[in-house]
Order: structure tokens, then sequence, then C-alpha cells
């Protein structure tokens, strides 16, 4: 019973997140280029996204006429499927978690390449060369970005010893059963906080949250990645031919990804619902704000922190072009990752034994 | 070398860039608008570049010319407009008074009756001659710039006109009038005639 209640919460919860998190791109977009954003309706245009999602919903349906019906009818629910089964492995708090399965990240991993699936089924489908070409972009920058994440990912879990989202994110606050060491010198089991999280256990681990970050930026298919929408040489790229509830599934979703990919980084490398707030001598913060409320609160702060992120670097930087996009993966990211992959297993070997 | 150097100018670069954006999105967001007649009209770089426009409008300087306007009770319909316009939008038709009808608010006798008085604005070019021109300076420009109309027929402002009878009454009188003036002067001319021969 719970289990039901607590996925239509997630899904409520991601639906209005999206709405919410739409409305923050475009104000914040607005700010950034000095103009103002939604203003009318609502309070500070807050229901302009409902008022567009209602708009989207009661729009015709439209299939081309040469579009593969079925293929592009599952794109959309594909799309959103895999990205929502994704928060299956979320740990939200100490106490909650929907599925601790002890290949949590893998399957994270697994369910984020899916995604492309969906992608490259709504290009082919719609039958039209924008849709196809954004679609085959898509497709190479995806697979060719999950091996650097996967490889800073790697990087992470070699120190953690663990595959479980919920066990990794215990190894990083005050309810650790292990000891850690803020890099590697100071012993922060207790004193928990800010100093316990991943990215202050060992001094590449924020080398190898930047990869990620990067890497989850192309996997999302955002600016400075998102050739495959690249709106003013694809018109937008593989959903060009959706309208109506089908686009909206696949808004929704590039959102959701969003989402997913913040709240995966916050699991590994920010200390997941862990508090940021360290214990000192007698005022124990940290014990104060451990627990399954606080959990949620933390893990959403960091994670639409993350967001807010994203957002602010697609406002800033320009699209990269396909061969400087394939440059920085290859020549630049993997090498990269791999030395990081190489350095947790020293670290791991000589500093923390 | 080269290389190392390159990639530290990168990431200087993308930070610069996030500082600029940052910069942008903590600036106030309203818009101060100062008009041109300001001094600091082109250093004006704070707030935001939106026009909330019916909320928010530009100030418009005073000797703008926008939408034409008459105060047809200043008018002498002397047709002064109609004839220096460039375009010929105004659509003027007096008819001569039998007697005074009233005066302007600068003391000028008006002895036309307006029967017709029209300016087509869809023709207008906007030059302002006929302002210039003005006598009694009735015809103004105003600084209303934004009327616009589903129907074009709606561009010709009336500003008077008369009901076709008392218009053809007063055009009756006047022919009447005109009459027994002619009359008048012919007698007079036949008397001075008279008059001229008597003395020779």
């Amino acid at each position: 019973m719970a289990f039901y209640f607590i996925s239509i919460v997630l899904l409520g919860f991601i639906a209005v997140y999206a709405l919410m998190a739409v409305w923050a791109e475009r104000k914040i977009s607005a700010w950034i280029q000095d103009r103002v954003g939604p203003v009318v309706t609502g309070k500070y245009g807050l229901l302009q996204t409902f008022a567009d999602i209602f708009k989207m919903l009661q729009k015709e349906d439209i299939t081309p006429t040469l579009a593969d019906k079925k293929l592009f009818l599952a794109a959309p629910i594909l799309v959103f499927t895999a990205v929502f089964m994704g928060f299956a492995t979320i740990p939200f708090s100490p106490t909650y978690i929907s599925s601790s399965i002890n290949i949590g990240i893998f399957y994270l991993l697994a369910i984020v390449s899916i995604e492309v699936l969906g992608i490259l089924m709504a290009g082919w489908a719609s039958n039209n060369k924008y849709a196809l070409l954004g679609s085959i972009r898509s497709i190479a920058q995806i697979i060719s970005y999950e091996i650097p994440a996967a490889l800073a990912i790697l990087a992470v879990i070699m120190l953690f010893q663990t595959l479980n989202l919920q066990e990794i994110c215990m190894q990083q606050g005050i309810l650790s059963k292990q000891k850690i060491y803020f890099f590697g010198f100071w012993e922060v089991s207790k004193i928990g906080g800010v100093f316990a999280w991943t990215i202050f256990q060992a001094p590449h681990l924020f080398i190898a949250f930047i990869i990620y970050f990067i890497a989850s930026l192309a996997e999302c298919n955002r600016t400075p990645f998102d050739i495959p929408e690249a709106e003013s040489e694809l018109v937008a790229g593989f959903h060009v031919e959706y309208t109506g509830f089908k686009f909206g599934a696949l808004f929704l979703a590039e959102y959701a990804m969003m989402f997913l990919v913040s709240m995966i980084a916050a699991v590994l490398f920010f200390g997941g619902w862990n508090t940021p707030l360290p214990n000192l001598a007698s005022f124990a913060l940290a014990d104060y704000t451990t627990g399954t409320y606080w959990g949620i609160v933390w893990i959403l702060l960091k994670a639409l922190s993350l967001v807010l992120l994203q957002v602010w670097i697609r406002w800033t930087f320009p699209r990269y072009r396909m061969d400087q996009l394939m440059t920085l993966c290859w020549k630049v990211l993997i090498p990269l990752s791999f030395v990081l992959v190489l350095f947790s297993g020293i670290w791991k070997l000589f500093i923390l034994n | 070398m080269r290389k190392k150097k390159n990639t530290y100018l990168l990431i200087k670069g993308l930070f610069k860039g996030l500082a600029i954006t940052l910069k942008h999105f903590l600036k106030p967001k309203n818009r101060v608008d100062k008009g041109i007649q300001s001094e600091d009209y082109f250093s004006q770089r704070t707030g935001s570049s939106t026009l909330r426009y019916p909320a928010d409008q530009i100030p418009v300087p005073e000797v703008g010319r926008y939408q034409l306007d008459i105060e047809m009770d200043d008018c002498i319909v002397c047709d002064l407009c109609a004839k220096i316009c460039p375009v010929d939008c105004i659509d003027i038709e007096a008819i001569k008074a039998t007697e005074d009808i009233g005066k302007t608010s600068d003391g000028t006798t008006k002895r036309l009756h307006a029967a017709k008085f029209s300016i087509d604005m869809g023709k207008c070019m906007f030059c302002g001659l006929c302002t210039v021109v003005c006598p009694t300076e009735c015809l103004v420009m105003t600084s209303e710039y934004d009327r616009s109309f589903t129907n074009p027929q709606e561009l010709n402002y009336v500003f008077a006109e008369m009901p076709e009878a008392e218009a053809a009454q007063k055009r009756e009188l006047a022919a009447v009038a005109e009459q027994a003036k002619k009359e008048a002067k012919a007698a007079a001319l036949a008397n001075s005639a008279i008059n001229k021969e008597g003395q020779i």
C-alpha cells in the first residue's frame, strides 16, 4: 500500500516539479537576459506553465501521415517511463528508499541509457529529416558521454565498495558504520556534516563530480550539449513532429531527467540526505538535522540547486559543435576519468588502509 | 606549454561567462524610463529591457507628431490646413453664415459654418504643416500614438458633420444672402454709374 502511495506522490511531485522548473527556467533566463519573464498569469507569473500545460492538453493530437504510428506513440511513453523508473533506487531519507537493491547505481546507468532508445524511436517514427538527424546526434552524444559518467561514478563507488545508493549515502554522514576521513587525514565519522561528503573524502572526487556533471548535461541534452535539439539548425530535433500530450510527456521527461541526474549527483557527491551542518562540540547540529523529514528536505535542496546550476549553465554557454563535443568526450573527459579511477584505487589501497 | 595555457584560458573564460550571467541575473528587474529629454538618457543601463507596454509607457516628447486633434469651438473653418496638406487628407466644407456666429477663445470672429471637417489619418503623413498654419491654433498633434482600428473607415476622424437638412437650410440661407448681396452690389454699381453720368 505504502509503495503505491509513495509512487503516486512521487509522480505528482515530478509533474509539479517539472512545471515549476519550466517556470523557473523561463524566469531565470529572462533575468539573465534582462527581461522580466512571465508576469501576467498569477503572482510572478507562477501559473504560466499550468496555463501552458492546459493549452497543450487541449491541442489536437497530430500524427504525421507517413509516421510509424506505433513507435510514434510508444516513444514519449518509453522516454518518460524510463526516467520515472530511475527514481526507484534513489534514497530520499535514511528510512525511505523505494527499492533498496544492491545494484542501485548500475541500474540507474542502465535506465538512463534506455532514454536513448526512446529518443531514437521518436526521431525514426516521425519520418522527418530533422527529427532523424536530431535523434542520431542524440544517440552519438549520449552513448559517448555514458563512458565518462560511468567512470566518474566508478571512481566514487570504488571508495565506498557498494553499488547500493542507500549505503553510499550512509557512508557520507554520522550514520556511517565505517570510518570517514576528511581528505584522508581527519576522522569525521562523528562530526559529519559537510566534511563527510564524498567530494571532501578524497581530493580527486571534486574533479569526478565535474566530469559527471558535464556528462550528465550531455545526457539530458541540455545546453551546451543540446545539439540533438539545436533550435537554430534542427527546428526542435527529435520532438519536432510531436504535439499536444505527447509533446508534453517528452517535455516532462526532459525536466524529470534533469532532476534525476541531479539526484544521482547529490547522492554520490554531496551526501544525499545527509545534513550539511556538522556536529560542533556540544552543538550536535548534525544529530538534530538527520532524520526522515530532514533527509527529504536536504536531498531535494541539493538536487534542486544542481538543477538551478544546469539552468544557469544553459543560459550562459553557447552550443558545442559536433566534433568539439566528441573531442571533449573522447580526448579529455574519458582519459581524465580513467586517471581518476586509477587514483581512487591508489587512495583506497594506500591512504585509507 | 601552449595547450596548458589554452586550457587555463578556457576554464577562466567559462567562469567569466558564468559571472556575467550572474551579474545580469541579480540586476534590478524594474525598468526606469527617463525619456529622451533627460541628460543621462543614453547611460541608462540598469533594470530590465522589457517595457510592460500597456502598464508602462515610454515618455514621449512634447513636440512629438502623433495623432491630430482639433478643438472645433476654436475653428474658424479658414481651410488653410486643407490647402497646405501635402497628401490632401483634410476634407472641409464651409458654408458662409448670414451673420457672425460667435468668437473663438482668442477673440477671432467666426463667420463660417463647418458643414464637414474630417481628417483621414490613414492618409496623413504626420508632417505637422497643418498645425503650423492654423491661425487659431485649434488644430494640434497630441501625444497619443497607439490608436489602431479593425475597420479602415474608422481612420477617417470626423470632427464636424452637419446634418444634411440643416446644411441644406444653411446653404439656402447663404445663397439667399449672397443673392441679396449681389443685388445690393448691382444696385450700388448702377447707382454709382448714374451718379458718374450725372457728373459728366
